[in-house]
C-alpha cells in the first residue's frame, strides 16, 4: 500500500491508498480520480493516462522507447516530469508520491 | 429527465462507461446496472494476455471500485439476466423474478463467442475465451509442454496462441483462410504476424477446415480432425471463431435486429426510449454509407460516453468516432486506427524486419486507416488526421 496525491490542475486534491502491484494509473480509474482516461487499460497504447510527477521518494522506472514516444504526443504538453501512469507500479516504497493530472487527455 | 430511472442491461465496457457518463452529466435518478456475471464490470483485453500468463490478478481487472459506484449511485444488480422488456410497461424483467422500471433503457448486452458447428465440439477440452472464468478456467490447462490447438488465427486466438507458448505449449493454430486476421488487417501487417509466431514456435496449418472433435468425454485429451485427414491431438482446444452479438432480448422485445441491434446516429432503437451500445449495436458508418457492427473497448466506451451525452443534452449530432484497435503479441503492439477492411492500396512506411513500422491504407485515394507496429506516435496521429477527415462531414451533416 502507498499514499497517491492527485492534484488537478484547478487545485483540487485526491488521496489515496493504492496497494501494491497497482498502478498509479489503475488507482486513479478505479476510484474515479478525473482526469485519466486509461482507455487501453494499462497496455501502454492510448497516451491518456498522462501525469506530471511533482515528487517520488524513490527514483522511478526508466521511460522506455515506446512510453517515450507515446509521451511526445500526449494531448497536454510534455514536460520533464510528464510520465504515462500505467507504467508507474505501486511499491511500499512509492508511498508519498504526488502527481499533477494535465488539462487534456484526448 | 434527470429524476427518472435509467436501466442500462449489461456490465460490460459499454455498460458501465453508460453509468459513469451519465452520472458525470448530471443524471440524479435511479441507475441500475443489469450484469449477467457475478464479477462487478471488469477489464476484458488482459484476459488473453497478462491475466492468462498469470502476471495480473481479477483485483487488477476490476474497472471501479465497489465503493466509488456506490458513492455515485451506481447499482449493480449482479449475477442476473434480462430476460424480457416490456415495452408497454416500460420495464425490464429479471431472471431473478422481479423486474426494474425505466424511462429509458440502455442495452449493451455485449457479444458471446461462436462455437463451431462440429461433432464433438461440446468436449471438455474445447474452450472459448471471454470471461474471466473462461480465463480461470484455460490457464490451469496451459503447462508447460501441453498440446494446445487454437482454431482461428484471429486477434484472441493469436493472442492466446502467443500467451501459451510464453507458459511453454506447444501451440498449432489452425485457419481456414490463407493468412492471419485476414478480415481486418493489411497483407504486410498479417505476414509480419505470422512471421513473428512461427520465430516463436507456433506452427500454423492455413485453408484447413475443422470437420470434428474426437475424445472420449471423460478422458482430458481429445484430437481435432480437419477436412484433409490430418488429426491434431491436443490437451486443449480454443475456439476463436468470432462472436455474434448478443440480440436475444432485443428480438423478443420486437426490435430491429440484424446482426446486432440495428440503432441510428444517435444509437437509438426503433423505439425512442430504447439505445444499444457496444458489440451488440449496429450503427450507421460515420465514415461511409452501410452500418457498422464493431466488437473493441474503444466502441464500447466512445458509445457510453455518447449515448449518455445525447440522453442527457438532447439534439447532439450523430456518433462520429473513429474506430481504434490494439493487440499485444510477444514484443509486438499493433494498433489500428480506423477500418483498414477494403483498403485497394496500402503504402509501407518503415522496415517491417525492423519490428517497427506503419501500413497506411487507403481505397480510391481516401484514407481508411493505419496500422502501426511499435510506433505509437504514428498510431496517434492517425487517429487525430482521422477524426479531422470526419469533421467536415459531421459538421455538414450538423448543418442540415
Amino acid at each position: 500500500m502507498a499514499t497517491v496525491t492527485y492534484r488537478q490542475p484547478d487545485g483540487t486534491v485526491t488521496v489515496l491508498d493504492v496497494p501494491a502491484g497497482s498502478t498509479v494509473m489503475r488507482g486513479a480509474l478505479t476510484n474515479g480520480v478525473e482526469g485519466i482516461e486509461g482507455e487501453c487499460g494499462g497496455d501502454g497504447i492510448c497516451a491518456t493516462c498522462h501525469v506530471y510527477v511533482d515528487h517520488s521518494p524513490v527514483p522511478l522506472p526508466e521511460i522506455d522507447e515506446n512510453e517515450g514516444e507515446l509521451l511526445d504526443c500526449t494531448s497536454s504538453p510534455r514536460k520533464p516530469n510528464s510520465r504515462l501512469s500505467c507504467q508507474l507500479p505501486v511499491t511500499e516504497e512509492l508511498d508519498s508520491l504526488v502527481v499533477t493530472l494535465p488539462a487534456t487527455q484526448v | 429527465m434527470t429524476g427518472r430511472p435509467i436501466v442500462v442491461v449489461g456490465g460490460g465496457q459499454a455498460g458501465l462507461q453508460a453509468a459513469l457518463s451519465l452520472r458525470e452529466h448530471g443524471f440524479e435518478g435511479r441507475l441500475d446496472v443489469v450484469c449477467a456475471e457475478s464479477e462487478a464490470p471488469y477489464d476484458r483485453p488482459p484476459l488473453s494476455k497478462r491475466f492468462l500468463a498469470g502476471t495480473a490478478g481479477t483485483d487488477d481487472l476490476t474497472l471501479r471500485a465497489p465503493a466509488f459506484l456506490d458513492d455515485r449511485r451506481i447499482s449493480l444488480v449482479q449475477d442476473t439476466h434480462a430476460v424480457a422488456v416490456d415495452r408497454a410497461d416500460a420495464s425490464v424483467a429479471l431472471s431473478s423474478g422481479g423486474s426494474l422500471p425505466y424511462d429509458r433503457l440502455i442495452l449493451a448486452t455485449g457479444s458471446t463467442p461462436r462455437h463451431l458447428p462440429v461433432p464433438g465440439s461440446a468436449h471438455p477440452a474445447v474452450r472459448v475465451l471471454r470471461t474471466v472464468d473462461d480465463a480461470t478456467r484455460l490457464r490451469t490447462k496451459l503447462q508447460p509442454g501441453s498440446r494446445v490447438v487454437v482454431i482461428g488465427a484471429g486477434f484472441t486466438g493469436l493472442e492466446v496462441s502467443a500467451t501459451a507458448r510464453g507458459l511453454g505449449c506447444e501451440v498449432t493454430v489452425v485457419e481456414a483462410l490463407d493468412r492471419v486476421i485476414a478480415r481486418a488487417l493489411s497483407r504486410p501487417v498479417s505476414e509480419h504476424l505470422l512471421r513473428l509466431h512461427r520465430e516463436n514456435g507456433v506452427r500454423i496449418l492455413f485453408g484447413r477446415q475443422v470437420t470434428a472433435l474426437d475424445g472420449v468425454p471423460r478422458e482430458a485429451a481429445v484430437e481435432v480432425l480437419l477436412a484433409d485427414g490430418t488429426r491434431l491431438p491436443a490437451d486443449v482446444v480454443v475456439v476463436g471463431v468470432g462472436v455474434r452479438p448478443e440480440t436475444a432480448l432485443a428480438e423478443t422485445a420486437g426490435l430491429d435486429v440484424a446482426d446486432g441491434v440495428v440503432v441510428d446516429e444517435h444509437l437509438r432503437t426503433g423505439d425512442p426510449r430504447i439505445h444499444a451500445i457496444g458489440d451488440c449495436a449496429r450503427f450507421p458508418d460515420p465514415a461511409g454509407t452501410g452500418s457498422l457492427r464493431l466488437e473493441s473497448v474503444q466502441n464500447a466506451t466512445d458509445q457510453g460516453k455518447y449515448v449518455a451525452a445525447f440522453l442527457m443534452g438532447a439534439d447532439a449530432p450523430g456518433y462520429t468516432a473513429v474506430p481504434w484497435f490494439w493487440t499485444d503479441q510477444y514484443a509486438a503492439k499493433l494498433q489500428i486506427a480506423g477500418l483498414t477492411t477494403g483498403h485497394d492500396r496500402c503504402e509501407t512506411d518503415g522496415d517491417p524486419a525492423s519490428g517497427r513500422f506503419s501500413v497506411r491504407c487507403y481505397q480510391g485515394g481516401r484514407l481508411l486507416g493505419v496500422e502501426s507496429v511499435n510506433r505509437p506516435a504514428d498510431h496517434i496521429k492517425a487517429r487525430r488526421e482521422l477524426a479531422a477527415l470526419r469533421a467536415p462531414a459531421a459538421a455538414a451533416a450538423a448543418a442540415v
